[in-house]
């Protein structure tokens, strides 16, 4: 909304101010101009790309060589044997599953509760900003925390606050021995997207609440004059509304929860089927050493991740041109 | 839906008034929930160990400064972890904040001709896993002999937090309107004074939030940590997972450590509460 008086302006001004200069002074002051404009920009674009686009350099050149620093004397180049091994590695694959499985499923409830609490929070009543206040608090606990609250304090089967609390439900109506299940045991997979869905639920929260204080007033008003029922509202004028906001929201998330790697590593290790890519690879080359496999695997990740990347950065840009167009 | 209530029979009205309590009631109870892990690990962490781990719950047991005591002055002091940690996140945050504002500039207020792109270049490195360029940063800091050096993080944290911080305070700086900047040239102002008297005023909150935002992504990390430093550098979300395996009581000391730890980012939250979903959303949305 804001950024389309403010974004483009300054770029049209400045191109015009670029011309009205180019047609005055000569080339070699014109370029001096030119690179006055770029100079700021330069420091923080060179320290990004040898930041980022050299160690994934060097991973690619380390995933063609057969490389555990157990034997450093046995380093030799393996074409592409790490490929085909970690595409033929049942536990590296089902990692890839964990991933797309665990990202999927905990950006999906986060945005559906998400969408469910913003809408509650968008109608006005007592204590609203409490509330709203409330709700942000368990994205702000470090992650580290978070993971280690979820194991201990909530789900230890002794003395975990959930069957701590089903304990105190089953004596309130006589019942002696409730259930007491051991959480992470039974359902780690389920733990791991719980614990997340309660870290990530705010977040999505806060951007669908920004979307829906948004919706335009007069189309609203306009459509309870013509009698449109609750639902008809939400469906018609409300969800296409949030359409940007709900993709926003998940691709956000997904770029975040795809990467996870606390959450996982603090509740169950990697055991239990809960290894996912970040901490499969972790484990590679942490654990065993294995600098080869483990760049192999990291490849991979880096176009699946390019594959996502594409889609979000289209979805933002054409975010981005919306605002600019409107 | 003040159409609705005026034209609505008497009856309606308080049908409609009764829902509406309850929406309410029903948001508050939501949000108590949310909070209740949040809230029973502050509890808790006043508990003396063997309160802390009944089953029921205990509403009523006598509070105790025991765990934190336990916490800050026992075994393992707190305190270097700690300040290796606020070294890290403020002086990354100072370091974004010196590359990414003439950036920022450079792509909002002044903006070099293909900004656009070099904007979404700066965010397609963030979709980069970090994991996939653990390995060579690793035996890189090795050869360097930077392993269990804060400078390390420090840089890391930098590049890290660098495209959001760009995205974001390009947001923020776009919306400095280009009219005032004019005005103020033509009155004679020159760079310096338009940077602070006219671009720091509008733009001040939102880079108040952006430094907000890098200092809790520094402060959160732990994977670069783990991997990057041993004793000396070791930092607090790294101290933290000294609990993952505890054995016997140890329940209120974890959770006085995890809201001792967790404060500085509850704290910078909330205050930058109303600018949080900006930045988050890397100023797409307002």
């Amino acid at each position: 909304m804001s950024t389309s008086p403010t974004a483009a302006p300054p770029q049209s001004s400045g191109a015009d101010a670029g011309r009205n200069d180019s047609a005055r002074r000569p080339a070699a002051a014109r370029r001096a101009s030119v690179w006055a404009r770029r100079a700021p920009l330069l420091p923080a674009l060179i320290f990004l790309i040898i930041m980022t686009q050299l160690p994934f350099a060097a991973t690619l050149v380390i995933s063609l060589f057969d490389w555990n620093s157990l034997y450093p004397d046995d380093r030799a180049f393996a074409g592409l044997a790490n490929f085909g091994e970690v595409l033929s590695d049942a536990d590296l694959r089902s990692s890839v599953l964990t991933t797309i499985i665990l990202t999927t499923t905990v950006v999906l409830a986060s945005l559906v509760l998400g969408l469910a609490i913003a809408l509650l929070l968008d109608r006005s009543f007592r204590g609203r900003g409490i509330v709203r206040t409330l709700m942000i608090a368990p994205f702000l606990v470090v992650p580290v925390a978070a993971a280690l609250l979820w194991k201990h304090m909530l789900f230890n089967p002794e003395y975990g606050l959930l069957n701590g609390s089903i304990n105190w439900f089953a004596g309130l109506f006589g019942i002696d021995n409730p259930i007491q299940p051991d959480w992470i045991s039974e359902m780690p997979l389920l733990a791991v997207q719980i614990s997340l869905v309660w870290q990530w639920t705010p977040f999505m929260m806060l951007i669908l609440l920004a979307g829906l204080q948004s919706r335009p007033g007069d189309v609203m008003e306009a459509a309870r004059l013509d009698g449109a029922g609750n639902w008809q509202m939400f469906r018609y004028i409300t969800l296409p509304h949030l359409r940007r906001y709900l993709e926003l929201g998940g691709l956000l998330g997904s770029i975040y929860i795809v990467q996870n790697f606390d959450a996982v590593f603090i509740m169950t290790q990697g055991g239990l089927g809960t290894a996912n890519l970040p901490f499969s690879i972790y484990q590679t080359f942490y654990q065993a050493h294995e600098y080869g496999l483990a760049s192999a695997a990291g490849v991979l990740v880096v176009i699946g991740s390019i594959i996502l990347a594409t889609f979000a950065l289209r979805v933002v840009s054409s975010l981005f041109s919306e605002e600019g167009s409107r | 839906m003040s159409a609705v209530t005026t034209t609505a029979a008497p009856s309606a009205n308080l049908a409609q008034r009764g829902k509406g309590a309850f929406l309410g009631l029903l948001a508050w109870a939501v949000g108590l929930l949310f909070f209740l892990p949040v809230a029973w690990m502050v509890l808790t962490s006043f508990r003396s160990e063997s309160d802390a781990a009944t089953n029921p719950p205990s509403l009523t047991a006598p509070l105790t400064l025991d765990s934190y005591r336990e916490f800050f002055g026992g075994g393992a002091s707190p305190w270097p972890p700690l300040i290796n940690s606020l070294t890290a996140s403020l002086l990354s945050t100072l370091l974004v904040l010196v590359l990414a504002l003439p950036a920022a500039y450079a792509l909002s207020i002044r903006p070099v001709k293909a900004w656009r792109d070099v904007l979404f270049f700066f965010l397609s490195t963030k979709m980069l896993p970090i994991v996939a360029a653990l390995l060579p940063i690793y035996l890189i800091a090795q050869n360097l002999g930077m392993l269990d050096n804060i400078w390390l993080l420090i840089i890391l944290y930098t590049a890290m937090n660098l495209p959001i911080a760009v995205w974001m305070l390009q947001s923020f700086l776009a919306e400095v309107p280009a009219s005032v900047i004019e005005a103020a040239q033509i009155d004679g102002a020159r760079l310096p004074v338009i940077l602070y008297r006219v671009i720091m005023p509008i733009a001040g909150p939102g880079i108040a939030a952006t430094s907000l935002i890098c200092f809790i992504f520094s402060w959160n990390e732990m994977l670069f940590a783990r991997v990057l430093t041993g004793v000396t550098a070791q930092t607090a979300p790294v101290f933290l997972t000294s609990f993952i395996t505890s054995q016997g009581l140890f329940l209120a000391q974890m959770c006085a450590a995890s809201f001792a730890i967790s404060l500085p980012v509850l704290a910078a939250g909330f205050a930058a509460q109303d600018k949080l979903v900006q930045g988050l959303s890397l100023g797409a949305v307002k």
